[in-house]
């Protein structure tokens, strides 16, 4: 008994197949692709460990004074509560801004639109401006929100305000945030659709309540990566005039100073990281935690959605 | 709704229009989301404009001898763009040093070896490394990379240098080179992989001389999208790379430098951004065009090779 079970084993056969010979070749090229994974992994749990290790002083020593605190030279004494207002600005910018504006050109592309080269001519074109650099949304901010808009903007701070900055990253997040949820309106089976014309919906109908409900796991998922991936920008924030040195105002929530001279957390960690004193190296660990743990969150959000939802598939 | 009456004698054409608030409501929504989708050609030509305005000014208004000289110093009027250029070659090259091999061994592995609950766990790491923001990856570039990598490599590498810029782009770019890799390899039918094991192929053999060389359209994609988002790549080389008052031209690695994106922050950053003699504003948006045009053209290219696999299988 045992010795039949052993020949009709798997790993018997195998053997003898191979004529006794083991696949070198394979175990090297396993041992590769585990390594190149491996490596990448190692330097995401190293990143993590040493801006943690960095800033643990920081948290674990002061961290209601550094969420509430003002930007400064003194490491000791610097705060990021400002600049948590601006990142929080920004991301109220991109959700009232960017989400309506995208949903509603993916709806457009998936729902609406004819088969024809104007069609096709949006696409390419979305698909370009996913691919633009963020330093050339940067300037283009620049030019049209903070110099060309200015009168909206803010007048007495040059246009370099979180209205502006908000405004910029909303377009720059714009393409990202059509590309996802129309592939997630694309997801959405076509008989639903024809299910809801046969009963005489017209098509405004049929997507609100039938295509909309479906997808809206799918939306939500882009909407909520391409926010986690504003509120990480730097870049533009640079060119848009985000400030670095001191800042009086900039720590109020109310919305008439929005108008107002501005700072962000991806700005801070910026201008931190290149200074020389040892304690801002500290510091700036600490911001990044915060930023991470904030920008994480959200990717993490994301993912565990769109995992959910393609089980339910 | 539309309640003809369904008397056949009196049906006629207009009764089956159906009601006309209704489809006055229809076209209007159809067109709210025309607008949208018309919202991101409007921010392309923004985009273009802005920048041809400028460049037009710099271009016409330049000494054509200050472009060609010993380095980059816009506010002193030497505008080398050469220096740039390679600094931005030398930055992707190093980059996809690290991200090709990287990319492709865990995009290998998730595609052709990792079992469905492996991956599920994988392949999320990898989208949280994808989501770090390129601040914090600027930062533990110069933090971490140049002491802890570089400088072991190189004991007279300045801390400050293009070799860790490069790494930690390399690092960034990895899960974008990885999943547009691992979705092509996915796209390959599974006949042809089984049809390779029928002919006794290993595994190996299957992954290297079946999978890979039928997806190879996508590999090259993922390669120029990777190249593509690392020239675009901003923070990291700002923060690492040092050089923010300009740079001489140089091939040392091991050393500061710049590329064009790194310049352009350098040049908007500080405070009330961009002042300086003559074109040095506008000098910056000549850089920005150059950028502009070099990713255009690297996305319309892997753009071209990922139709390609779409239409095959």
């Amino acid at each position: 008994m045992v010795a039949r079970s052993a020949t009709s084993s798997p790993e018997l056969v195998r053997r003898r197949l191979q004529a006794g010979r083991f696949d070198v070749a394979g175990l090297v090229f396993r041992v590769l692709l585990l390594a190149a994974l491996g490596i990448t992994l190692v330097l995401l749990v190293t990143l993590l460990a040493d801006v943690l290790s960095g800033g643990w002083a920081v948290l674990a020593g002061r961290l209601g004074d550094f969420l509430t605190g003002r930007l400064g030279i003194t490491p000791t004494r610097v705060g990021i509560g400002q600049g948590l207002r601006g990142t929080f600005f920004i991301g109220v910018f991109v959700v009232l801004i960017a989400f309506p504006l995208g949903v509603g050109a993916a709806i457009y592309l998936e729902e609406y639109a004819p088969r024809s080269r104007f069609t096709r001519f949006i696409d390419v074109n979305i698909r370009n401006l996913a691919g633009v650099p963020s330093v050339v949304y940067g300037l283009l901010g620049f030019a049209i929100f903070v110099k060309g808009l200015q009168f909206l903007t803010g007048p007495d701070a040059n246009g370099a305000t979180v209205v502006s900055a908000g405004l910029t990253l909303a377009v720059l997040v714009l393409p990202i945030v059509i590309i996802t949820s129309a592939e997630a309106l694309r997801a959405v089976p076509e008989n639903l659709r024809e299910a809801g014309f046969g009963v005489g919906a017209t098509r405004w109908e049929v997507v609100r309540h039938h295509v909309l409900p479906y997808a809206t796991p799918g939306i939500l998922t882009g909407t909520v990566l391409s926010l986690a991936r504003a509120l990480g920008e730097a870049a533009p924030l640079i060119l848009v005039g985000a400030v670095s040195g001191f800042l009086t105002e900039g720590d109020s929530y109310r919305l008439t100073e929005l108008r107002e001279r501005f700072t962000a957390m991806p700005m801070i960690i910026y201008t931190w990281a290149g200074r020389p004193q040892a304690g801002f190296r500290s510091a700036t660990a600490a911001a990044i935690v915060v930023l991470l743990v904030v920008v994480l969150l959200a990717n993490t959000v994301a993912i565990l959605l769109r995992n959910k939802y393609e089980k339910r598939r | 709704m539309a309640v003809g009456t369904l008397d056949s004698d009196r049906l006629t054409l207009a009764s089956l229009k159906g009601n006309p608030g209704r489809m006055r409501r229809e076209r209007a929504i159809k067109a709210l989301f025309l607008l949208t989708a018309v919202m991101s050609i409007v921010v392309s030509a923004l985009i273009v404009l802005v920048l041809a305005r400028e460049t037009w000014v710099f271009v016409s208004g330049v000494d054509p001898a200050s472009l060609w000289t010993e380095g980059w110093f816009p506010r002193r009027g030497l505008y080398d763009v050469k220096t740039l250029f390679v600094g931005s070659v030398l930055v992707t090259a190093i980059g996809m040093a690290v991200a090709a091999p990287l990319g492709l061994g865990a995009a290998v592995f998730l595609s052709e070896y990792a079992r469905p609950r492996v991956r599920r766990i994988l392949k999320p790491m990898l989208e949280i490394l994808a989501g770090i923001p390129s601040v914090v990856l600027g930062f533990f570039a110069l933090n971490w990379i140049s002491p802890q990598i570089v400088q072991r490599l190189n004991e007279e590498a300045a801390l400050f240098n293009l070799m860790a810029a490069g790494i930690g782009v390399g690092i960034l770019v990895t899960p974008l080179v990885a999943s547009v890799a691992e979705d092509a390899m996915r796209s390959v039918p599974r006949a042809l992989r089984e049809a390779s094991y029928g002919m006794g192929a290993r595994k190996v053999t299957t992954s290297v001389r079946v999978v890979i060389p039928a997806a190879v359209s996508g590999l090259v994609a993922a390669f120029i999208l990777g190249i593509s988002r690392a020239i675009g790549e901003t923070m990291v080389v700002a923060i690492a790379a040092g050089a923010s008052g300009g740079s001489l031209f140089s091939l040392d690695v091991f050393d500061r430098g710049q590329t064009m994106t790194a310049a352009m922050a350098a040049l908007a950053g500080g405070t009330d951004a961009v002042k300086g003699a003559g074109l040095t504003f506008q000098s910056l948006f000549f850089v920005g065009s150059l950028l502009f045009v070099l990713t255009l053209a690297l996305n319309l290219f892997a753009d071209r090779f990922v139709r390609r696999v779409r239409q095959r299988y």
